[in-house]
């Protein structure tokens, strides 16, 4: 691989983009690639919006991604992936959790949430996976690992093995919890299996 | 002191600039490191502090960490101080002193400029006060360069006798990057000196320095002529070339990769003669720097033509797409629109208060209520100015609410005379710059009500510690302040003083209501901790009933975001009024059981849950 992979993770504060990305940073790292992330998030904690550049190659030199230059783009939340959608390259791929988040702005009716996020983003022309991934998340039995069901949805899209990935996410979470590993690499394996048969177009 | 191992020398690291920053002072043996908490610049003390074999703390301003890096560095040790662009300003009248006594052990100022501004009151080119005080500025440009400057700007700061500021932009704080580490190196303090003339900076004493520090400078100007730091990067497309600093270099480099460029990374004073050279190879000059036109004008001024701010942005990051369209200006051509899908609209996000936030019911109580001007300050209580609250009327720079409160109400006139006037301020922020905002408005006797909201935490920054929280950087217990014996101490009557729960509304309505009518300095302290810290603990969440519910949507006014409206509708009333109606539910997995929102509902349709798996805030929501 000559060129630099761009991955944009995007979502709502809280949710954990921060720690997706960076378990796809320490994969790539794992490889030998020279990395950069940054967050690109106006006062991301407490709900608001939050947007994780990841960049990875021989060598990288701007941290940001550009408008038109995602390779991925890996949506948290629906509306943030449409918010986003523009980053994506012609040929990229978006996986969204159809999942909802609803801020208070919506709630006291000054803002309407889109009705149909991803169908929005399909007519922009854009090839988009959605999921319920947090539903997928409940059912093993954490909303939290909303995380790895993301990045297993991820992971045959990259330009390195899933295992490699796989092995990323479990290192983090075996290192902090050993119990927490077969629940995660069972999510991981969920997310991979609600998108699977597809590939990225070169 | 907690001394988690550092991480093995030579090993390829995946670091923030922050980290690598902590990094490299532990590296160069420092023995003393303060700070304020700012963002971006919070976390370098944050893993500093997890370094051994150095004193690390959180200061209660930056003013205050700068002078007890000074007071090491008097001592012969190496020592550091980290803050956030604004801190330099309140830290800037011990610096105009330091730059004339100078230093002894190495002394680093890291200062972190919000570019973009992602989380300030304002946009500052912090190396403005490097030729304001006459000092040596290092601008790295990603995590690799944030460590090697910052060894580099101890081993300047010694050789040269100065304070060294190391610019950061938020742009390095945050971003992460693969970092090759050292050693620590041993460093024994050299010891103190006395010398009057030199420490003690009396007129007498002062004067005969001041010519030092235009040598100094001139030396590090002939260093600038010739350090590693400043280099060159040819390229083979000559039409432009660029001078940059700082992670604008990353971007020129990535949206012009054949053009020459001239990298400062001892951008100050600027080796003005190299770059004259420099610019007699291309056909012309490009100056990108973030945010200033500061460069650009001092090549100007040195007869060096150059472009700069007439092609770029005059204000944020300049990041490639920026660079992009302000060289094809430069060069005359036309820029055609990229081929992409453009931005959809889509409601705003903006950030708002955690679940249980101890100051929702605060601002929910200020929103009730009329004819008040309420000044507000720096930290999570300015997002009570955001919805549902629109509670602020102000909010200047840390500590200013004080001082604004007080000037609306001597300042009024006959349209504001019924006006009650309020000032809300954090436990932090009081103790950084509101203690004597306070001291002002009982001395002139201000007819202010302080809301003095101590959550025990700065929260806004993640909830580090605080003398109002008893814990130290370290999380070890210490002294903890009385906030009520301070205030009355600052000549706030005893009686003027209440302290109370912010999550008894009647009783904190109660409180202000009969605070603001009596005419004279009263303060209401609210004390319940951040619901980020540790120490906070969730009790057992509510649900709505919803044969309950009328759908008045009291409890959507407090702000809680794990309150959600699922239906709206309309009634008319008898009156013939038309009203509209918010059916709500309660996240019941991000509800913490604080009981704001039970309080305004008039048919108790807010009961208790059973008990659920304890979630964290603003997890994610279920369709
Ligand atoms: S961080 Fe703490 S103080 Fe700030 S909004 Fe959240 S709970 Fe409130
Ligand atoms: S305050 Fe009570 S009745 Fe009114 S909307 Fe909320 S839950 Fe329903």
């Amino acid at each position: 691989m000559s060129k630099v992979t761009n991955i944009l993770v995007c979502g709502v504060g809280g949710q954990g983009v921060m720690t997706a990305t960076e378990i796809l940073a320490e994969a790539a790292i794992s490889l030998g690639f020279d990395v950069k992330k940054t967050e690109v998030a106006g006062m991301s904690q407490r709900g608001g919006v939050v947007t994780s550049h990841l960049r990875f190659g021989p060598e990288v030199l701007s941290p940001q991604i550009l408008p038109g230059e995602a390779d991925m783009l890996i949506g948290f939340e629906s509306a943030e992936a449409l918010r986003w959608g523009h980053m994506l390259r012609p040929g990229g791929v978006a996986l969204v959790n159809s999942g909802r988040i609803v801020p208070p702005v919506v709630n006291i009716g000054l803002f309407d949430y889109p009705e149909q996020p991803v169908a929005q983003m399909c007519e922009l022309g854009l090839r988009v996976h959605d999921f319920d991934a947090t539903a997928l998340a409940v059912q093993l039995g954490n909303i939290r690992l909303g995380n790895t069901v993301m990045l297993g949805a991820s992971s045959d899209w990259l330009p390195f093995p899933a295992e490699v990935l796989r092995d990323a996410v479990l290192a983090r979470f075996g290192s902090r919890k050993p119990k927490l590993v077969d629940v995660n690499r069972e999510a991981f394996e969920a997310g991979r299996r609600a998108v699977a048969g597809e590939t990225l177009a070169a | 002191m907690s001394a988690s191992q550092p991480v093995p020398a030579a090993a390829r690291l995946f670091l923030s600039g922050n980290e690598a920053v902590a990094r490299a002072v532990w590296e160069a043996g420092t023995r003393v490191a303060a700070a304020y908490p700012g963002t971006p610049s919070t976390e370098i003390l944050e893993v500093l502090a997890k370094y051994p074999d150095l004193y690390t703390e959180w200061s209660v301003n930056e003013k205050v960490a700068l002078e007890v890096a000074l007071g090491a560095s008097m001592v012969g040790a190496r020592a550091f101080c980290a803050m956030k662009h604004v801190g330099l300003n309140v830290a800037s009248d011990a610096l105009m002193t330091m730059t004339v006594t100078g230093t002894e052990g190495g002394l680093v100022i890291a200062v972190a400029d919000d570019v973009g501004m992602s989380s300030s009151q304002n946009e500052q080119d912090s190396r403005y006060w490097g030729r304001f005080a006459h000092l040596p500025v290092l601008e790295p440009a990603d995590s690799q360069e944030a460590y090697a400057m910052t060894r580099a700007a101890f081993a300047l700061s010694e050789r040269f006798r100065t304070p060294v500021i190391l610019r950061l932009t938020t742009r390095i704080c945050h971003v992460k990057g693969v970092v090759v580490a050292g050693e620590r190196e041993a460093v024994e303090p050299g010891g103190f000196t006395k010398d009057p003339r030199r420490w003690v900076m009396v007129p007498g004493n002062a004067k005969p320095r001041l010519p030092l520090m235009f040598e100094r400078e001139a030396a590090v100007r002939a260093e600038a002529e010739n350090s590693p730091l400043n280099f060159r990067v040819d390229g083979s497309d000559r039409r432009i070339g660029f001078v940059t600093s700082g992670p604008a270099f990353m971007h020129v480099r990535e949206a012009f990769p054949d053009a020459p460029v001239f990298k400062l990374g001892l951008s100050c004073p600027p080796p003005i003669e190299s770059l004259r050279e420099f610019a007699a190879t291309v056909d012309s000059l490009l100056v990108v720097e973030e945010t200033e036109p500061l460069l650009e004008t001092e090549l100007k001024a040195a007869g060096i033509a150059c472009h700069g701010k007439d092609v770029l942005p005059r204000t944020g990051e300049l990041a490639p797409d920026a660079l992009h369209l302000g060289v094809a200006r430069l060069r005359g051509e036309v820029v055609a629109e990229p081929e992409h899908v453009v931005p959809q609209q889509v409601f705003p996000r903006p950030p708002t208060m955690c679940v249980a936030c101890p100051h929702l019911g605060v601002y929910y109580t200020l929103s009730q209520m009329r004819n008040v001007m309420i000044a507000g300050d720096i930290g999570c209580y300015t997002l009570g100015a955001g919805h549902p609250w629109n509670a602020l009327d102000s909010c200047i720079s840390m500590g200013a609410s004080m001082g604004t409160a007080l000037g609306m109400d001597k300042g009024r006139g006959k349209v504001d005379a019924n006006k009650k006037v309020v000032a809300v301020i954090g436990d932090s922020t009081f103790m950084h710059m509101g203690m004597q905002g306070l001291l002002d408005i009982t001395w002139n006797r201000g007819n202010v009500t302080v809301l003095l909201l101590d959550n025990r935490a700065v929260g806004m920054t993640g909830g580090q510690d605080n003398p109002g929280s008893g814990r130290d950087l370290h999380g070890e217990e210490t002294t903890r302040v009385d906030f009520a014996k301070l205030c009355e101490a600052l000549g706030v009557k005893k009686e003027r003083i209440r302290v109370l729960d912010p999550y008894q509304l009647p009783v904190l309505f109660k409180a202000l209501r009969e605070e603001t009518k009596i005419e004279e300095p009263s303060v209401i302290i609210t004390d319940r901790p951040c619901v980020l810290i540790d120490h906070y603990v969730p009790t057992k969440p509510y649900l709505v009933k919803e044969d309950r519910c009328t759908g008045c949507g009291n409890c959507v006014d407090v702000g809680c975001p794990a309150i959600h409206v699922i239906r709206r509708d309309k009634e008319v009333k008898a009156s013939g009024k038309e009203v509209d109606l918010s059916f709500v539910r309660i996240d019941t997995s991000a509800c913490t059981g604080c009981g704001l929102c039970v309080q305004p509902c008039a048919p108790e349709a807010i009961i208790h849950a059973e008990p659920v798996q304890p979630l964290q805030p603003m997890q994610f929501v279920r369709k």
